[in-house]
């Protein structure tokens, strides 16, 4: 007789094993020894944690008591397997592409990235899922419990709930070792995944052991077990259409939902083409697993004692038989059903709480300045290991107040309408660019309150949470709004009533919602990726280590931070690691501060899940990532490509125009000084051959005349050459042949000789400021003479003032000297200023035969000292500004 | 994006994968009609002696649907070729 001491044994050494063949997949896994691990046998056997222990133990309960019924719930996943064409592969997709870690990442990263929406979809599965774990509580201590009544040794069974206790217990400290031993950046358990793998064939054989047992051993062949079924209780097929349709659709849109089936089928998928084997596979193997379930069933109801649990019928047959070894492989099968359906859903949900409700209060309590990545870690890891043992203390509970007396099926039910409140976010977000994140907050808060308040509450039975009186009468004697016939819908069943009108007005709401909100530019981005995910990603590749990762990172950081920020802050960042160049090593300092810079930017969550695409082992290129942000950077930079261009059109526009007109201005004065210099050239050449054909041909001239025609032919020739060192001395200066000697003189001795060479001291009154000029420089002298010589004479020559008057202003300013010399004429007419120090530029006809090339020259000297002239406007008459720098090596440099 | 240039007319090969996969897309339809036909058996008469009221016969019924189902689709999946995929979802043929 199999005592309880050695079935615990059994227990324990079989969790030593599954935790054996956990580490050592781990161990093959990191040092990539784990190409079998990635079989897609694998990953279809890992999909068979659908198949719980209320699969194992409760299918054949849920077929006792309402015959066929119980397929539905593996009919609805084999039509979603089938289809994986359609909506699984996306789903896998998308994951992969996303760097999804759980369905409440899915959904929030769907809609804009949205914690607030994280928070909800995590809440909602851990108050979903609660009786689901519950369940496999209940039915690990049922088991526990038939052992015990059949064990004679031990005269007092243990209570109920002690072993549920304890069993948590043990299933919380199993998960935490096998789910949290590290922290792995890709949330892939390899371990894991091989353990559980192992368990879908240990409860499939169990399963069809008992099976073959039953059907061989206990009825006497097919034929014969056909022949009973028909003489059974549940002989006849009247499964009510409405429960057989709508929970073939409640189980196909809780096998999308169910955190723990997402887990295995999005987060743990290697290889997106696994499903191609899984799409057969699994199906098969749920068939295989319902296979055996009516028989059992019938065999229980036609042999075991009235008011025996049909739950237990898999291990009291057996049991009852004298089948031992039988009945421990069964309660292995069990046992593996409800702990690897414990282990994947505590990860699954521990990873979605320690992701978006504890991680983001623990960075914003700490302020996430100080924290660096091994903190981080050990938090995240905390985090998970208290939500794991947190979720089974709530099974636990949900197990003490539910009483522990309801069938598995009603229990597990009621999970899958509280997960199946995802389902139109979900598909909504896969296939629908228009789903907006109001609306599936919307949708699933009308979803869950409902599932609330008809389902899941009255579930404790009517005493306890719901008073009788509101399952009765409503809510405040209002009939319409009992929980059980919500709006009038009397004499439904409650399961079907809560699925009917808990999606329906979810899926109104979240539509209406959706309809009615507009969409931040994030969602749209992200709607854009996740509807189009074929598009976007059509070779998954994989990434090199090393600087490609940094070039890639600096790609992607250059076009959402602008390429001169980014390469400012890769520049520092190498600096700081000692590196030339803009690419610094991808350590986890620069990574941290790179996605603190890109948040700025896209926003925390993006910025993340950027980089971890580049720096995690990606299978999306950051080509793909950047073809959906193209969507709106494009349009952005095309906008303001456009802008800058007009702009630069505008100014284009207006330099040519300016250029133009100042061209024409010059070709005009060109025009007018080749006539003007022609002229005179000629007036003292026609003078000079005039009068030398006198001096040759009058004999007869007076030795007064003939001094007066040679002084006049000397006066023309000397003007002529004026006229040419002019133009000789412009030449030089403007193609910089000119040599500067630099020499140190008094500004005022400067002055007075430029004032006396200039010779208008007789036609001018010159004001001076004499303490002013007390001014040393540095500079060449007779350069600088040149130009004040040329601007006195010019107001000597253009002042036409009734008492022409010339105020020279010196100033020393900014390490510069400034002189203005201003004069009281007409001054220069604003059309003309611009002109005045060009070449050849003559203002009006005037009667002084200057050639046009003074200021010209003027100007050309004062930058060869590294200074200038300009025309000083608004003053009383003509002014001029010349500005020089006092400091020599000013000159110096400007002499080079 | 590039997928608005999808030729009308394309190669005997692409058209008999894209059928493959409209295929795909109808097994779960066509599976979902096959496991609502029992159903229509439901014996609402006194007289269970029909076949179609009796649980043993819709059981096998449903069991030979289920692995034929299987079967399609392991056939399907394996003529299933993910690679012109990027134009599915406007791509006409």
């Amino acid at each position: 007789m199999v005592t309880l001491n050695v079935l615990v044994l059994v227990c324990l050494l079989y969790v030593a094993f599954l935790f054996a063949v956990a580490f050592g997949a781990d161990r093959a896994a990191l040092v990539g020894r784990g190409t079998w691990l990635r079989s897609p046998i694998v990953y279809t056997l890992s999909l068979s944690i659908y198949c719980t222990a209320w699969t194992f133990y409760g299918a054949v309960g849920f077929a006792a008591r309402s015959g066929l019924e119980f397929v539905t719930i593996y009919l609805g996943p084999t039509l979603v397997m089938i289809g994986w064409w359609w909506t699984l592969r996306k789903m896998v997709r998308v994951g992969r592409s996303q760097r999804i870690t759980s369905i409440a990442d899915l959904i929030s990263s769907r809609y804009g990235k949205s914690n607030t929406l994280a928070v909800f979809v995590t809440l909602v599965a851990v108050i979903g899922l609660t009786p689901y774990i519950a369940l496999q509580l209940q039915s690990v201590t049922l088991s526990f419990a038939t052992f015990a009544e059949a064990d004679p040794f031990t005269d007092a069974s243990p209570s109920q709930q002690s072993t549920a206790f304890w069993v948590a217990a043990g299933l919380a400290v199993f998960t935490i070792l096998f789910g949290t031993r590290n922290l792995d950046a890709n949330e892939r358990h390899h371990g894991v995944v091989m353990a559980i793998a192992l368990e879908a064939v240990v409860k499939l054989f169990a399963l069809l052991a008992v099976g073959v047992f039953v059907v061989w051993g206990l009825a006497g062949g097919v034929g014969e077990t056909l022949a009973r079924i028909d003489s059974s209780p549940i002989a006849r097929w009247e499964v009510p259409g409405s429960r057989w349709v709508g929970l073939t659709l409640l189980s196909a849109a809780a096998f999308m939902c169910l955190p723990r089936m997402f887990q295995v089928m999005v987060v743990e998928s290697e290889d997106e083409d696994h499903l191609r084997m899984a799409a057969w596979a699994f199906p098969t193997y749920l068939a295989l697993m319902s296979l055996f379930v009516v028989p059992i069933a019938v065999m229980g109801l036609e042999l075991m004692p009235e008011g025996a649990n049909p739950d237990l019928f898999v291990l009291t047959l057996p049991l009852m038989n004298g089948q031992e070894g039988l009945a421990i492989l069964s309660f292995l099968g069990g046992f593996s059903s409800a702990t690897s359906m414990v282990i994947v859903a505590a990860i699954a949900l521990s990873t979605m709480v320690s992701n978006h409700i504890v991680m983001p209060i623990w960075l914003w309590s700490t302020g996430g300045g100080a924290m660096v990545s091994g903190d981080v870690r050990s938090v995240a890891l905390l985090a998970r290991r208290l939500s794991i043992a947190v979720i089974l203390f709530l099974g636990y509970c949900y197990f003490r107040l539910s009483g522990g007396g309801t069938a598995l099926a009603a229990i597990g039910l009621i999970s899958f309408v509280g997960v199946a409140q995802f389902l139109p976010a979900l598909m909504g977000g896969l296939f629908w660019r228009g789903a907006t994140r109001s609306g599936a907050l919307a949708g699933l808060s009308v979803g869950f309150v409902l599932w609330l308040y008809c389902l899941f509450l009255p579930s404790f039975g009517a005493s306890q949470v719901m008073p009788y009186s509101v399952m009765q009468n409503g809510p405040f004697g209002i009939g319409w709004l009992r929980p059980q016939a919500l709006f009038g819908a009397d004499g439904m069943d409650p399961v079907i009533h809560a699925v009917m009108w808990s999606v329906l007005l979810n899926t109104c709401t979240f539509l209406g919602a959706s309809l009615l909100t507009l969409p931040k530019p994030i969602e749209r981005l992200q709607g854009a990726q996740f509807v189009n995910v074929f598009q976007h990603s059509q070779t998954p590749g994989s990434w090199s280590g090393g600087l490609a990762r940094s070039e890639d990172l600096m790609i992607m950081s250059q076009r959402i931070m602008g390429a001169s920020e980014a390469q400012a802050m890769f520049s520092r960042e190498a600096r700081k690691q000692g590196i030339a160049g803009y690419l610094p090593e991808p350590t986890p300092d620069f990574l941290q501060t790179l996605e603190r810079e890109l948040s700025g930017s896209v926003g925390a969550a993006t910025a993340h899940a950027m980089i971890s695409q580049i720096v995690g082992r990606a299978t999306v290129s950051v080509e793909d990532l950047m073809a959906v942000a193209d969507e709106t950077a494009q349009i952005m930079e095309y906008s303001s490509k456009l802008e800058a261009k007009t702009e630069e059109q505008a100014r284009t526009a207006r330099q040519l125009r300016e250029v133009n007109e100042k061209l024409t201005q010059i070709s005009v004065q060109k025009d007018a000084f080749l006539s003007q210099i022609s002229h005179e050239l000629r007036t003292p050449m026609t003078s000079i051959r005039s009068f030398s054909e006198i001096l040759r041909d009058g004999a007869g001239l007076s030795e007064a005349d003939h001094s007066k025609y040679a002084s006049i032919i000397l006066e023309e020739a000397t003007r002529l050459t004026r006229l040419l060192d002019d133009l000789l001395d412009l030449s030089v200066l403007e193609n910089g042949q000119v040599v500067l000697n630099s020499q140190t003189g008094q500004l005022s001795d400067m002055l007075d000789r430029a004032v006396s060479a200039a010779g208008v001291q007789d036609r001018l009154r010159i004001h001076r400021r004499r303490e002013a000029e007390k001014i040393t420089l540095h500079t060449d002298l007779d350069r600088l003479a040149q130009v004040f010589i040329n601007l006195i004479s010019n107001a000597g020559k253009y002042c036409d003032a009734a008492d022409p008057a010339l105020t020279i202003r010196p100033q020393a300013e900014n390490g510069n000297l400034v002189v203005d010399f201003i004069d009281n004429g007409p001054g220069i007419p604003t059309d003309q200023q611009a002109m005045i120090f060009e070449k050849f530029s003559r203002i009006g006809q005037t009667k002084a035969g200057g050639a046009g090339l003074g200021l010209a020259i003027c100007r050309e000297i004062m930058g060869r000292l590294g200074g200038d002239i300009t025309y000083l406007p608004g003053q009383e008459g003509a002014a001029f500004r010349v500005v020089l720098p006092l400091r020599d090596d000013a000159l110096a440099q400007a002499a080079q | 994006m590039s997928a608005k240039k999808t030729p009308v007319f394309v190669q005997r090969r692409t058209y008999r994968r894209r059928r493959v996969a409209d295929g795909a897309r109808l097994l779960p339809v066509f599976g979902g009609i096959l496991f609502l036909i029992p159903l229509l058996w439901g014996g609402d008469s006194a007289e269970t002696v029909a076949d179609g009221g009796r649980t043993a016969w819709v059981m096998t019924y449903l069991f030979v649907v289920w692995f034929g189902l299987a079967v399609l689709s392991g056939i399907l999946a394996r003529f299933l070729v993910a690679e012109d995929e990027g134009n599915e979802e406007d791509g006409e043929s």
